[in-house]
């Protein structure tokens, strides 16, 4: 039952919100659809912590698309051995955590210590940082320390078929009732962080101008629509 | 050849008296919300001085506008890839500070004080921190006048630039008033800085605008415009910038900035432009060919095949009408005394400037005895050096500028002898054949310049309506509803927090 719970029940509902409410705030609230920079305040510390954060955000998110999302056969069919995956995801994922938290830590003191940022600072935007910080830390945790000293745990057999299995709406939970406590910790408070995303600064991720490259220069656009009526 | 319209302003400077009642009006119809306080969608600089924000033409810092290389136009601060590069941090993006804090006096203590030995003062308190602010040290003006004298105008990027150095000394030195709004360009650098798509030029009138419910705060926009017109609203998140009272120009109206102009220097109205010439007009290798490149862009409203094609574009008559009985088309293209500020942006600007006329470094004496050729030299002896308008105005081009002030000089000469006489017949003189002026159009710019009644300052056609889908359901609704918080809404987070 308890197995139901975590690995069911809290996936589907903190992703539920995550989509309701991302799809509520775009449709009822584009106003406060924002990247909510303090550049403008302080760029003197946001120059060294913003982009350590965000690249290795990017960074880690396809560690975790390569260690989650695609199956462990798909790298014995290409001959990559265990040993070589893992070598290569603890100093892979080890670097991108690491620039993660210490990017975060430095934009977590930027938010306490700057007047004009604090001020201007909510509690969602603490929120989000600080419960950011906390997976990212145990993430840390388990990729340079855990991984090195107590066990290589090979999460790629139980933690990436339960995740995918997410998705098929066949969720194998058992998969998830032995794997060791960190690495439960590291996904529950992931899956906390992805509900918290539609009522905090998060959203902008959904809005990396990805085909900003793709389109003309000069934009023109027409008041009324007279065009379209051919008058 | 595709026609478009554009509402276009000229700025008379010799008019201009420094008042500010332009940034006033616009202040306070605009930019008087939280976030908007350091916004000023119009303000007026003394030059020679640093500009607002600080040094605003420095563009090896700030990165605005376009440049031409290796034969192809590309932004300054780097194309799109490069800025996907840059989104977590914008190297080149003014702060705060480059504006200035801005503040207000904590007037309630005035009244709320108890009895005190001293007279109650009212404090400056920041609008950004809610902390009192001991010592205000810029402000949006604080140069005013030239204040700050020889520290403050050597901060003046065009003065960087001059060759001779500029004399302090009151009895020797100069100054101008430089209004500015925000530039409404053929080429917007602003638009295509945008990652967002939210920036775009409107079809119908040109003007740019910021859709805010499509801005997601990316901040490429606020310097990669070269004026640094396109400002950051801190408490939205969201680009403001200066839309050309819209609101007021769909209506008829003049801007609020011009209709409440005391010197009349502000002109209003529409010129028809081949938007099929903007880019090649933009990438003329040599910024001094910017200014005619840019002109070559502008068609005649009363060529026949101009207002066929025009008409073809959806251009009414009421427009073409306006176009033809156009101040802007009258100052900037036929009799061309009107420049863009600084053509070396590649931006194409639509803000065009007749430059100042200045007193004569060295006295005319016997002004009563003097051939009218006599004048020709004083344009060279003018207080204001002709090199630091041809910075402002002309990529360097001091023969443009020699050109406008002959001109000027020409219709003064030509004016005092029509009012008072005493001067020899303008039309044996050398003055007009360097102007390259005739007296009948000297006549016409006398009345446009001097006279400048209101119909003939704003020639400005109402907004088309009748295509619009629901024109009915609108009907009495304000169309920048959503723009403004509701009436008397507190959103400073400091005031929030103390649960006022």
């Amino acid at each position: 039952m308890e197995g139901i719970f975590w690995w069911v029940i809290v996936p589907y509902l903190t992703l539920a919100i995550m989509i309701i409410g991302s799809i509520y705030r775009f449709t009822h609230n584009q106003l406060s659809w924002v990247a909510p920079s303090t550049e403008f305040f302080e760029k003197k510390w946001l120059r060294i912590g913003s982009p350590l954060f965000h690249y290795g955000l990017l960074f880690a998110f396809v560690g975790h698309v390569m260690g989650v999302l695609i199956p462990l056969e798909f790298y014995h069919m290409f001959g990559i051995s265990d040993h070589m995956y893992h070598a290569f995801a603890i100093y892979g994922g080890g670097v991108a955590g690491l620039m993660v938290v210490v990017g975060a830590v430095i934009l977590l003191i930027r938010k306490m210590t700057i007047d004009r940022v604090r001020v201007h600072a909510t509690f969602a935007d603490f929120y989000s940082v600080i419960s950011l910080l906390i997976v990212a830390g145990i993430g840390v945790y388990i990729t340079l320390i855990y991984n090195t000293t107590v066990v290589e745990y090979e999460y790629r057999t139980t933690i990436g078929p339960w995740f995918r299995s997410l998705f098929t709406f066949q969720p194998q939970y058992q998969l998830m009732t032995g794997v060791p406590f960190l690495f439960q910790l590291h996904i529950i408070a992931a899956f906390g962080l992805f509900a918290s995303i539609p009522f905090t600064r998060l959203v902008h991720f959904y809005s990396v101008p990805i085909v900003y490259p793709f389109r003309a220069p000069q934009q023109y656009r027409s008041r009324s629509a007279f065009k379209r009526k051919g008058i | 050849m595709r026609v478009k319209a554009q509402v276009a302003m000229v700025m008379h400077l010799d008019k201009c008296i420094g008042c500010h009642t332009c940034s006033v009006t616009c202040k306070s119809t605009w930019t008087n919300r939280p976030g908007t306080e350091y916004m000023w969608f119009n303000n007026v600089e003394t030059r020679p001085g640093p500009g607002y924000p600080k040094q605003w033409e420095d563009q090896d810092r700030y990165k605005g506008g376009w440049e031409y290389k290796n034969g192809k136009l590309r932004l300054k601060a780097g194309g799109p890839m490069s800025k996907l590069k840059n989104i977590f941090y914008n190297p080149n993006m003014e702060t705060l500070d480059d504006y200035y804090e801005p503040w207000t006096y904590e007037y309630e203590h005035l009244i709320k004080s108890p009895k005190s030995e001293h007279l109650p003062v009212a404090r400056p308190k920041s609008q950004i921190t809610g902390k009192y602010i001991d010592k205000p040290e810029w402000g949006s003006n604080w140069d005013d006048d030239l204040a700050g004298g020889s520290e403050i105008v050597p901060m003046d990027p065009n003065v960087q630039k001059l060759q001779e150095h500029i004399a302090m000394e009151y009895e020797k030195t100069f100054m101008m008033y430089l209004p500015r709004i925000c530039e409404h360009c053929l080429n917007p650098s602003c638009v295509a800085s945008c990652p967002s798509g939210a920036l775009y030029k409107r079809d119908e009138d040109g003007v740019v605008l910021v859709d805010q419910e499509e801005c997601r705060g990316w901040r490429f926009c606020m310097n990669g415009c070269p004026y640094n017109k396109v400002y950051y609203n801190w408490n939205t998140h969201k680009a403001e910038k200066c839309n050309f009272c819209y609101p007021r120009t769909e209506a008829g109206l003049p801007t609020i900035c011009s209709e409440t102009c005391v010197g009349r220097i502000r002109y209003i109205g529409v010129v028809l432009y081949d938007a099929d010439k903007v880019k090649a007009a933009a990438s003329v290798e040599d910024p001094q060919d910017l200014y005619e490149a840019q002109l070559d862009c502008f068609l005649d409203p009363f060529d026949p095949e101009v207002i066929e094609e025009a008409a073809k574009a959806g251009i009414n008559n009421e427009w073409i009408k306006s176009a033809q009985e156009s101040p802007v088309y009258k100052m900037a293209m036929k009799w061309k005394i009107a420049l863009p500020l600084h053509p070396e942006y590649r931006t194409l600007p639509m803000v065009w400037y007749v430059p100042p006329l200045s007193p004569i470094m060295n006295h005319v004496t016997n002004e009563e005895e003097l051939k009218t050729d006599g004048y020709i030299p004083t344009v060279d002896q003018m207080r204001i050096p002709i090199e630091y308008l041809a910075s402002l105005l002309t990529a360097g081009d001091t023969d443009v500028i020699r050109k406008v002030l002959l001109k000027l000089t020409a219709m003064r000469v030509h004016m005092r002898s029509v009012s008072v006489g005493g001067i020899d017949e303008l039309q044996e003189s050398k003055l007009l054949t360097e102007a390259d002026i005739d007296v009948e159009t000297i006549e016409e710019m006398a009345r446009l310049l001097g006279v400048a009644k209101y119909d003939e300052r704003f020639v400005i056609p109402t907004g088309r309506r009748e295509m619009d889908d629901d024109l009915h359901y609108k009907q009495g609704a304000c169309s920048i509803d959503d723009l403004a918080p509701p009436e008397g809404m507190v959103t400073y987070p400091f005031e929030r927090r103390k649960g006022s």
